[in-house]
């Protein structure tokens, strides 16, 4: 089931799948670990910028360009 | 023979200027926060009796620059200066950073690799086979606690092992079928052309789409076959996602070195951030905890640097001065000297260095904050509320920094990559108050608000800040249309500050604010003092002084204020070169109009202000035109005259309507 960020509770987990964003915040998501399958938890998810672990490491995306990755969810 | 150079190279927040320090015995500048450093710095050490240099660059992520501060890396990177790269890899992030080290394995570089920060990710269970890892990548791996001079030893002999050895290495990356068959037709395309690049990363390059690449290779080859060759693929295969392909093979090959050489924990250990976190960013917590942090910054500042220590400091120039002066008298020395050494520089300089124990306290409170990790929470926590005024959350952490000192405030918004962003930043950070201004408020408040000296000045800073958002928004509705770029921030685990890199910090500042108070202050109040004491004909310290016949002219502006007398004006005036010599000036023309023993710069301001037109005086000072220092700073940022002179400007007119406005809605309420 594929979800964008924006959509995932904290603790649930996903896969990268797509980014939807323009090309420079695409190449930006690439080089900070947004790769294709790259394991993404959501730690944080409420008004701010939403807060993702990428192999323990903390980054916080603006809620716009959130919305813009898309990830395969795991069940 | 050339001296050989050592690039450090990697990830923002890596621990590279540390390392830098560590290995050369520098200074420079060194927080928990991504974008530290944003210019390139030199160094160099001895290592058997041989001189070595060492260049600190910006963090990147990759060889994809898009921020000024990285474009000095890549740039620095790609020029290939360097005889060997220390790439510095932060060791609880290996996939990420390993994402750097395959680029630079792709352009065949010489690279020894420092695992930096081993000891964090130990505690986070994360374990290395440091031969494995060596081995894998082809290169030498050393593993370093440079915050603790652990491995700086180990890793200069790496690298000097590598600048002899010379070695080149072949890319050790595979790509997909797809991507190799397109890049082989490129190798092809460039075999026997004269470029910058070797034809095998050119080839990656054109194929990855790298814009800047394939523009410095077209301009170096004068072959329209090659350029049409490059046009002609790209719109052949528009379609496809090449760039995505090669990310993946990076990453694929970073994924499968992490997996032989690297072993984490079953289930991810809960660190102490994580449950920091908890609070410190909270939803509706965020922005309260935030302001109860600076208040509790000047709250201490005032506590400490002012009520327990700032007294000693005030009676130690005092007995320097009185010292001074029976020295000058006992000597016969002729008037004049007697005066400038007691009025200008006792009482004008000694005024602004009375004031080190306060802004001493500050700046290790500030930089306290700065190696805590704090400062990308700050960003985190302001992103929504800087949204609604156009701005986004990184504009915060060139913000705070401004609170220091607007000048490396300034050059911190290079890293951002969004040059609207960048431009409306950089115009309001003068409005965050500096250090320098610290002084200012503190005589004022002493006089007035003692009191309540924390509030006052959080007040102000809170104040600052307003006014920056609201011009932001101003700015955003007028000038600098256009969306704000997107909000991407690593968050670095909460790091105890380490004694050595806060006190190296907030001695930076320090150091400098003497320094200051030594040169620019100085020559400032020296031309004071003798516009001051001259025209011979006219009674020193008089308004028939040339200073006083100019601060007459300049009046007229400041009487809507309140502040109405030359000196208030003239006072203004001489800190336009530096925020310090209002107090300076002030001390100086005070101590020599009342020509008596004792008085205060706190009591004759007392005598000169009432608590209203202190207030609106302050408020002047808060927002008026930025020191010279800030001013050449925005001119080499802007590369504009123009924007200059406009900075200069605008923010004199902001301070002065808001000057205005405290003193006369105050006045219409009653106050006085």
């Amino acid at each position: 089931m594929s979800e964008n960020l924006t959509n995932l509770r904290p603790g649930e987990k996903g896969r990268v799948y797509a980014i939807d964003a323009g090309k420079y915040a695409t190449k930006r998501l690439y080089e900070i670990g947004f790769n294709t399958s790259a394991h993404v938890t959501v730690i944080k998810n409420d008004a701010g910028p939403v807060i993702v672990s990428i192999n323990g490491n903390k980054v916080a995306l603006g809620r716009g360009l959130a919305g813009k990755v898309v990830l395969a969810k795991d069940l | 023979m050339k001296t050989k150079r050592i690039a450090l190279v990697g990830n923002p927040n890596s621990g590279k200027t540390t390392l830098f320090n560590a290995i050369t015995g520098s200074n420079q500048h060194v927080g928990n926060w991504p974008g530290v450093t944003v210019e390139k710095k030199e160094g160099t050490f001895t290592y058997k009796g041989k001189e070595y240099d060492v260049v600190d660059l910006p963090g990147i992520y990759s060889l994809g620059a898009f921020s000024e501060d990285e474009v000095v890396a890549m740039d620095y990177i790609l020029t290939d200066d360097a005889d060997v790269i220390i790439d510095v890899i932060d060791a609880s992030n290996i996939e990420r950073n390993l994402y750097l080290t395959t680029q630079l394995l792709e352009m065949g570089k010489n690279v020894v690799i420092a695992l930096n920060m081993v000891d964090e990710a130990e505690k986070r269970q994360i374990a290395f086979d440091l031969e494995a890892m060596s081995s894998a990548l082809g290169v030498p791996v050393v593993a370093t606690v440079a915050s603790r001079n652990n491995g700086t030893d180990a890793i200069i002999q790496e690298a000097v092992k590598a600048i002899d050895k010379k070695v080149s290495y072949t890319n050790p990356l595979t790509y997909s079928e797809n991507v190799n068959h397109h890049m082989q037709h490129m190798v092809e395309l460039f075999a026997g052309k004269n470029m910058p690049y070797s034809p095998e990363w050119a080839a990656i390059k054109v194929v990855e789409g790298d814009k800047h690449i394939i523009s410095v290779i077209e301009a170096s080859i004068d072959d329209e076959a090659v350029v049409n060759g490059i046009k002609e693929f790209h719109k052949f295969h528009s379609s496809e996602n090449f760039e995505l392909e090669i990310v993946d093979s990076r990453y694929a090959f970073a994924h499968r070195i992490a997996e032989k050489t690297v072993k984490r924990p079953e289930v991810e250990v809960v660190t102490l951030s994580d449950k920091i976190d908890k609070i410190l960013i909270n939803k509706y917590l965020g922005i309260p905890i935030f302001a109860l942090i600076m208040l509790a910054v000047f709250q201490l500042t005032f506590a400490i640097g002012q009520d327990l220590l700032g007294g000693y400091a005030a009676a130690l120039v005092e007995w320097l001065g009185s010292l001074l002066e029976n020295f000058l008298v006992w000597v016969h020395s002729p008037d004049w000297l007697v005066s400038f050494m007691i009025d200008g520089v006792v009482n004008g300089v000694g005024a602004v260095v009375e004031f080190v124990p306060l802004i001493t306290v500050m700046y290790l409170l500030l930089s306290l904050l700065e190696d805590s990790g704090y400062m990308a929470r700050a960003a985190y926590v302001w992103d929504n509320l800087m949204r609604a005024f156009g701005m986004q959350g990184k504009a915060f952490i060139s913000m705070i920094i401004g609170f220091g000192c607007t000048v490396p405030a300034i050059m911190s918004t290079r890293t951002m990559d969004n040059k609207k962003d960048r431009m409306v930043t950089l115009l309001i950070t003068p409005f965050m108050s500096c250090g320098a201004k610290l002084p200012i408020y503190s005589v004022f408040i002493a006089a007035f608000f003692s009191s309540h000296g924390g509030l006052v000045l959080f007040g102000l800073y809170a104040f600052g800040i307003l006014i920056g958002l609201l011009m932001a928004k101003l700015f955003n509705k007028t000038l600098f249309k256009g969306e704000s770029s997107y909000f991407i921030m690593e968050l670095p685990p909460y790091r105890f500050p380490a004694a050595k890199s806060v006190l190296r910090t907030m001695w930076l500042h320090v150091g400098d604010f003497i320094k200051r108070a030594g040169t620019i202050i100085f020559l400032v109040i020296t031309i004071m003092w003798l516009l001051a004491v001259l025209p011979g004909s006219a009674a020193p310290y008089s308004q028939q002084s040339y200073l006083g016949r100019l601060g007459t002219l300049l009046v007229p502006i400041f009487r809507p204020a309140g502040f109405g007398t030359w000196q208030e004006s003239v006072a203004l005036f001489a800190g336009i070169p530096a925020k310090e010599a209002v107090v300076g000036t002030l001390g100086m023309l005070y101590a020599g109009e009342y020509m008596e023993e004792g008085v205060l710069l706190v009591n004759a301001i007392q005598q000169h202000f009432t608590s209203l037109t202190a207030l609106a005086y302050m408020v002047m000072v808060l927002l008026y035109t930025p020191c010279a220092a800030t001013l050449s700073a925005v001119a080499k940022e802007t590369k504009s005259a123009k924007w200059t002179v406009a900075m200069a400007l605008y923010t004199f007119f902001i301070g002065w309507i808001m000057a205005v406005l405290v003193f006369q809605i105050g006045s219409l309420f009653g106050f006085a």
